[in-house]
């Protein structure tokens, strides 16, 4: 019987059955080999990623981290996208190793002559839902492959979630209003776009500095974002530093109609304004140069909707911030400079009105130089496009409010 | 056993040959200052005369500023960077030393605030190294540990961890390393501290508070002859504070202020604090150091003092060098010389080498009874790092680059 079967099996058309099947076979076998081998691969890339994820404050989670770059630093070319991918969540600590594991891999791959995955990596870089510190890592490790990259992508970057890509992108429009063959109209359309993504101090500066010079009207507090409008009370008590970590009445309570005591007698709320263009409040002018007094500067910010913020603000003054009763942050360093986005604070919106809440303190030097007291602050998104308060929102007719998905 | 002459002959030829090689490559700089923090290569020998064409060896262009000074680890030359608007990414670079090819470049994102005085900038603080690890300090208190190859082994965000941790004039102090621990201040108005490292986990060995006053002052450390006993010693506006490596436990404490610029230097037994005017202790048997003299005079502006052979030699604001005596403060001459400075000057042998902010080195002879400027070299660019010495080789890192030179 068995001897009929194999005799079956041999002739010419059962020759080419068995072929097929043991080809059939080993390609299934091959590919099951390598569905495991890739599957165990990305699970181990995965894990290592995690590890990393782990490490924490104070140094919490180190050991395991640098076990797992070290895994990670010496896997292939083909890891880079998970790696990069893994940003996504990653702690500003965390994102540094995984960083670190990329670039090495890349340093390897380039210095023994092979190539970097580019179109896996351009992908990631127009994916908006990947960290926007992935996203340029990718793009800085494009451009090593691929200098055309820079002309093809960063154009379309004007309104990007990453700061950096934005200032490119204001880069090659600043650029190009230098084009003497361009009409006053071109430049100046050229410009208000460059206006549109620029978030950078000197960028803002240089463009609203070429928009005036032709004539055009340009509003930094309005782009900023700056609070200019508070109600104020003060001075209180600040000599020998006393005022900082004493809880005076408004840190309490704040009644706008209240009188209370004061450093020098009763004081009461009033109202203090700047038309300054970088939205600068001086209360030393505006007000008087108290020394050793603390002063509070309350105001109330209608939001359209829930939503993670940055308070970012510049004083050279001592300060506490407070939002809708709940203590932010403070920090107590007189006179050491003061600069737009000086200090950021992460804080999160209610819809409706918030309530902002400041402490500003004055200390007793005599200095020319330590008379200053002043607050600069804006309300924007982590990458620094202003939000806007409902009121400004509906006043307003800038294009890019309109294309800003959800800032204001 | 006799051993064979050909083999006595070999080890001999082998041994000169190994010293040879350690000559002419030159001793590792380690830190701030060089290994001993002290800003002398006793056995160095470099060019008396150089510019941005004469007697450089290389020069690489650099992908930031910095106010770090280069370190030489072996056959490497590391040095850091900040770039950016924000100047929140950080650079750390190694060089080959003989060619000056870039053997690799890491970066990190700030996790602490950046502001800093236009002056200053994110890399001011001089990387340190054990030899194995490389530790690059940023003003925005990040800490990168590597491997001499570039592999990240730690990473600690100190502003990350303890929020109020900054100066918005940026912070300067650089590490350095003492008994497997990385020594590292960070002193402002707000939140000042200092901790000890471990290097090999980056974990804190201790923290503790120190006076909340701006400090932009680095550690330095002495060590006892007799036990081989080292102390960290942590300079600020108080003081000088001797605390015990691994544990941040105080051992003395010198309460009489001193300056938050320019950091102390310890020579022989002795230690030369920039304080009031200048101060010179001796640590005995007693709990607290000796003072040995002490001298107004002697106000060093923002390069911190030089012992060499028994002389301290002070810059002082006016841009004038005094020396003086070690041991009995006596000024022994004045040399009037280009400023000003930021640039800490170094010694190699009996040269001292000091660069101006305007990329100025001036070479001064201090072997003779009078100090004087036996030559003058010109990089053209603002420099405001503090040089490294090894061999025959001036390590130099300018605004934009990093230069080697030698002869």
């Amino acid at each position: 019987m068995n001897r009929m079967r194999i005799q079956a099996a041999l002739a010419p058309g059962g020759v080419a059955a068995i072929l097929f099947a043991a080809i059939l076979f080993t390609v299934i076998l091959f590919t099951v080999i390598f569905v495991t081998a890739g599957a165990s691969h990305a699970a181990e890339t995965e894990n290592l990623i995690s590890q990393i994820k782990a490490v924490g404050a104070e140094g919490n989670g180190n050991e395991a981290a640098a076990v797992a770059v070290a895994g990670l630093s010496a896997g292939g070319v083909d890891s880079l996208p998970e790696i990069l991918a893994g940003f996504k969540g990653a702690s500003p600590l965390a994102a540094n190793y995984l960083r670190s594991a990329a670039e090495t891999i890349a340093d390897r791959q380039l210095a023994d002559g092979a190539k970097l995955p580019a179109s896996r990596l351009e992908q990631l870089v127009k994916d908006g839902k990947q960290d926007p510190r992935a996203r340029r890592l990718a793009y800085e490790l494009l451009l090593r492959v691929d200098k055309s990259a820079e002309e093809r992508l960063i154009p379309g970057m004007l309104l990007d979630s990453s700061p950096e890509f934005r200032r490119d992108a204001v880069q090659r429009l600043l650029d190009q209003a230098n084009d003497k063959r361009l009409s006053e109209k071109q430049v100046v359309a050229v410009y208000r776009s460059a206006l549109s993504g620029a978030t950078d101090e000197d960028q803002v500066k240089t463009i609203s500095k070429a928009l005036k010079s032709l004539g055009e009207e340009v509003n930094l507090v309005e782009h900023f974002g700056f609070l200019t409008a508070w109600k104020i009370v003060g001075p209180f008590d600040n000599t020998d530093f006393v005022g900082f970590n004493k809880t005076y009445p408004p840190e309490a309570e704040i009644d706008l109609s209240a009188k209370l005591e004061g450093q020098k007698g009763e004081v009461a709320w009033g109202e203090i304004s700047t038309e300054d263009e970088f939205g600068i409040v001086d209360i030393a002018k505006s007000v008087a140069p108290h020394k050793g007094a603390v002063m509070y500067l309350t105001s109330e910010f209608d939001a359209k909707a829930a939503g993670d913020v940055q308070f970012r603000f510049g004083t050279p003054n001592a300060w506490k911030l407070w939002l809708n009763g709940k203590l932010l942050f403070g920090r107590d360093e007189y006179h050491r400079g003061m600069a737009i986005d000086q200090y950021s604070v992460s804080a999160k919106l209610k819809a409706g009105e918030n309530v902002i809440l400041l402490k500003l303190c004055q200390n007793e030097q005599e200095d020319d130089w330590a008379q200053r007291y002043q607050i600069q602050l804006r309300v924007c998104d982590s990458s620094g496009i202003a939000v806007r308060p409902v009121a400004a929102l509906a006043a307003k007719s800038d294009p890019r409010v309109a294309s800003s998905g959800g800032k204001e | 056993m006799r051993v064979p002459e050909k083999t006595i002959r070999r080890a001999a030829l082998m041994i000169c040959g190994l010293g040879c090689v350690a000559f002419l490559t030159g001793a590792d700089w380690r830190q701030f200052r060089g290994n001993d923090v002290s800003g002398v290569a006793q056995d160095a020998s470099i060019p008396s005369s150089f510019s941005s064409d004469e007697n450089v060896a290389w020069k690489i262009e650099l992908p930031g500023r910095g106010l770090s000074g280069p370190i030489v680890v072996g056959d490497r030359v590391y040095v850091t960077a900040s770039s950016g608007f924000r100047q929140d990414r950080l650079h750390v670079l190694c060089f080959d030393r003989k060619s000056g090819d870039k053997l690799f470049e890491r970066q990190f994102l700030a996790t602490g605030r950046t502001m800093c005085h236009p002056k200053m900038c994110v890399a001011t603080p001089t990387p340190a190294s054990d030899g194995k690890r490389i530790f690059a300090f940023y003003s925005s208190n990040d800490v990168a540990c590597l491997d001499l190859d570039g592999t990240l082994l730690w990473y600690r965000g100190l502003t990350h961890d303890y929020p109020n941790a900054s100066n918005s004039l940026g912070m300067a102090s650089s590490p350095i390393v003492i008994d497997d621990t990385l020594i590292v201040q960070v002193e402002n108005d707000a939140e000042s501290f200092a901790v000890g490292l471990d290097v090999e986990t980056g974990k804190s060995r201790w923290k503790k508070e120190r006076p909340k006053r701006a400090n932009w002052t680095s550690p330095t450390f002495f060590t006892d002859k007799e036990s081989g006993k080292s102390l960290a010693l942590l300079q600020s506006s108080a003081g000088v504070e001797a605390v015990e490596p691994k544990t941040g436990e105080r051992a003395w404490n010198f309460g009489d202020g001193a300056s938050t610029i320019p950091s102390s230097v310890v020579s022989g037994g002795s230690i030369l604090i920039p304080s009031n005017g200048l101060t010179v202790l001796r640590p005995g048997t007693g709990a607290e150091p000796d003072q040995i003299w002490n001298d107004n005079r002697l106000s060093p502006g923002t390069a911190s003092p030089l012992v060499v052979d028994g002389k301290v030699y002070v810059v002082n604001r006016a841009g004038v060098l005094q020396a003086a005596d070690v041991t009995t403060g006596s000024l022994l001459w004045r040399l009037r010389l280009k400023g000003p400075f930021s640039s800490t000057p170094v010694a190699a042998g009996t040269k001292l080498v000091f660069f101006n902010e305007k990329g100025t080195a001036q070479i001064v002879d201090a072997s003779g009874e009078e100090g004087e400027i036996i030559g003058e070299g010109d990089l053209g660019e603002t420099i405001l790092a503090t040089p490294a010495v090894s061999g025959s080789d001036l390590f130099v890192r300018s605004d934009k680059h990093l230069w080697k030179i030698s002869e």
